[in-house]
């Protein structure tokens, strides 16, 4: 966990000083709604179908157990007892009354939590993987580097009225499960040739309307440069990035338009007047980020204990579960656990107060107090002891989140869909549902492997269905909700994004749809253990689209 | 000859005027006589463009306790009761088409209201 200062607490409170007002100011009349939506969405406040919606920033995805137990607080207190894990690992409340918004922040406030950096055209909560300082193929603990973003970039003057938004991402581990490159700068720290660790800088990643994978323009950036050279980029982007048109003012736009090699050179000539400046990072300065970073004492343990053996010798749900959800350590004798928020049936990435609540107490019993939330809409418990999963396993599957589904087809991403979000065209979250309960069966789903499904409800994509193994669409025809179906994209480090597999078909065929084209992969895979993605890159689009359309 | 008002605004079918109320983000629906009503079968029902115009400009101006004025389709049925015109609609006078989590009581707090 990073232990906020002085400074995040202040300026923390004195935005909900801020904000109660502008809301006493509109709910008076004295503000107009032109007036006061700029305002709202600095702060997260959405207005949606129904209700405000209300997106509170978990910085990289990093929550204490505190703060979890306060989301409990917000959901049961000032909305319908549950909230939505996001694509950005972020946490949506659906249902909240602008009168009630200050108080809720207030409380949100003490636990170090806010709606800053949530919306808005600035530099969005910066993101990272959620197995962050404990994944064994990471070289660094990339927190780090994405609080030094978080404090750079937070109210900064200069980038808070940018073109449009703007994501960045880091990731420090060879698997990329930060989704890096479908970023508007994804930052991939690693080891040199030489031994020294750098960023490889990537820039103009990102699906929406108009998809592209990030650019890589500096293959090897210093550590100490990294908020000199991404000031850099923000300023070209800022200087030249398109304000007269919204559907192409993102810096992915910007980036194709110049030339990924043009656009680098512009930001070389930037970065050259400021790079030797006040934001050089000189060692002090990370190391007191470092130092604010609490890490647990792991104890010396050894991997697979006798009591972790046994149990995986005499119960047979817990060793299902036990080799879908739980990932080995960089530390001997501990393991990382994921928590599937995608049961049967329920909405991918919500969670009720009393499953939160439920959560920060194991997270405290078995896991330092610290919860982590993955852009795949799950949950991790990051320092559990291998000798307590049997305890905890049982635990978790009282609460409903112990599903053996991570990574398979039923773990699904989706945003809110036409249920909630005033932009979607056809409703997301109905599709996952049907599509879990059609896959339920999980040897099933385990004997397909990974396989990602991903959902949008409009082409803005926060289902990010352009990446998803298979990509889902909706859309709009004549009043009926019709789906687009991509296949063959991924978000990993090898990134791709997907092939538009041909018509789109109707709500009442989309669940059977998806079903041929796993039908059409098991007829096509050369062994078993060939993943879907890796058929589809075989023998890409076309068998799969002759084998779906001739029955559809 | 069509006058400048119909011009703008067209207008296919039946159509009232909703917005989501200030104070919650509710859906609420445009009367004929000025007020705001949550229920769809109090709205006031246009046919026209000219009428179309006239009650969203005065919703529009209404800035103090609805937000986002827009024209929606809505139909007619035989009984005429009014129905919402499309899925949009009907979810939004409906709520969310999945099973939602209970509300509870919570303690301390009221509960939720919309």
């Amino acid at each position: 966990m990073y232990l906020y200062d002085e400074f995040d607490r202040i300026l923390v409170a004195e935005r909900v000083a801020e904000f109660r007002d502008q809301v006493r100011r509109r709910l008076s009349g004295e503000l107009t709604e032109d007036e006061f939506k700029s305002l709202r969405l600095m702060n997260g406040v959405y207005l949606q179908l129904h209700a405000y919606m209300l997106r509170i920033a978990i910085p990289y995805g990093t929550l204490s157990s505190d703060q979890m137990r306060t989301l409990a607080h917000v959901a049961r207190r000032y909305d319908r007892n549950y909230g939505h894990f996001t694509t950005r690992q972020n946490l949506q409340f659906n249902w909240i009354r602008l009168a009630d918004l200050p108080d809720a922040m207030s409380d949100l406030a003490r636990a170090g939590l806010h709606g800053m950096q949530t919306s808005g055209n600035c530099v969005r909560n910066i993101t990272t993987d959620q197995w962050a300082g404990v994944a064994p193929d990471e070289t660094e603990d990339p927190r780090v580097w994405a609080e030094l973003l978080r404090q750079h970039s937070t109210l900064h003057p200069e980038f808070s009225f940018l073109p449009r938004k703007f994501k960045i991402a880091v990731t420090a581990a060879s698997h990329d499960r930060a989704a890096v490159k479908i970023h508007d700068i994804g930052l991939r720290l690693y080891t040199n040739e030489l031994g020294e660790s750098g960023f490889e800088v990537s820039v103009g990643g990102g699906l929406g309307r108009t998809p592209f994978l990030g650019k890589i323009i500096n293959p090897f950036l210093q550590k100490r440069d990294l908020l000199s050279y991404v000031e850099a980029i923000l300023r070209v982007y800022n200087q030249y990035g398109r304000r007269d048109n919204i559907y192409k003012a993102r810096i992915k736009i910007l980036v194709h338009d110049l030339g990924a090699a043009a656009f680098a050179k512009e930001v070389e000539d930037e970065w050259r007047a400021i790079r030797d400046g006040t934001l050089a990072l000189d060692p002090a300065a990370i190391a007191a980020v470092v130092a604010r970073f609490r890490r647990p004492h792991y104890q010396q343990l050894a991997d697979d204990p006798p009591e972790l053996v046994a149990a995986l010798e005499s119960e047979r749900r817990f060793k299902s579960w036990y080799l879908n959800a739980v990932a080995r350590h960089k530390w001997a004798g501990y393991a990382i656990v994921t928590l599937s928020l995608k049961p049967e049936g329920g909405p991918p990435g919500d969670a009720t107060a009393e499953q939160m609540d439920a959560i920060a107490d194991l997270a405290d019993r078995y896991s330092h107090s610290e919860i982590r939330v993955g852009h795949e809409q799950n949950l991790v418990l990051p320092h559990v002891r291998q000798t307590d999963l049997p305890r905890l396993w049982r635990a978790l599957d009282e609460i409903g989140v112990a599903t053996p589904n991570i990574g398979l087809i039923s773990d699904i991403i989706a945003c809110p869909g036409l249920d909630y979000c005033s932009l979607a065209n056809a409703r997301a979250i109905p599709v996952a549902q049907e599509l879990s309960r059609r896959f339920r069966d999980l040897s099933h789903a385990g004997g397909l492997g990974r396989l990602h499904i991903n959902i949008s409800g409009c082409i803005n994509a926060c289902g990010h269905h352009h990446v998803g193994h298979i990509g889902i669409l909706g859309v709009e025809k004549n009043g009926e909700e019709f789906y687009q179906v991509t296949i063959g994209g991924r978000a990993d480090e090898q990134a791709e994004l997907g092939t538009l597999l041909g018509p789109a078909v109707p709500a009442t065929k989309i669940t059977d749809f998806v079903e041929d084209i796993v039908d059409a992969y098991l007829e096509l895979r050369e062994r078993p253990d060939e993943l879907f993605i890796d058929t589809v890159k075989r023998v890409g689009v076309e068998p799969f689209k002759e084998r779906v359309y001739a029955v559809h | 000859m069509t006058s400048p008002l119909e011009r703008k605004t067209k207008i296919t079918g039946p159509m009232v005027v909703t917005a989501n109320r200030l104070t919650d983000g509710a859906v609420i629906f445009r009367t004929a006589d000025g007020r705001w009503t949550t229920q769809l079968g109090l709205a006031g029902v246009v046919n026209t463009a000219v009428a179309a115009h006239e009650l969203l400009a005065a919703a529009v101006a209404d800035d103090v306790r609805a937000v986002g004025a827009y024209l929606a389709p809505v139909e007619l049925t035989p009984e005429g009761a009014v129905q919402p015109g499309n899925l949009r609609e009907r979810i939004r006078v409906s709520g969310p088409t999945i099973e939602l989590p209970a509300v509870p009581v919570s303690p301390g707090g009221a509960r939720v209201s919309l």
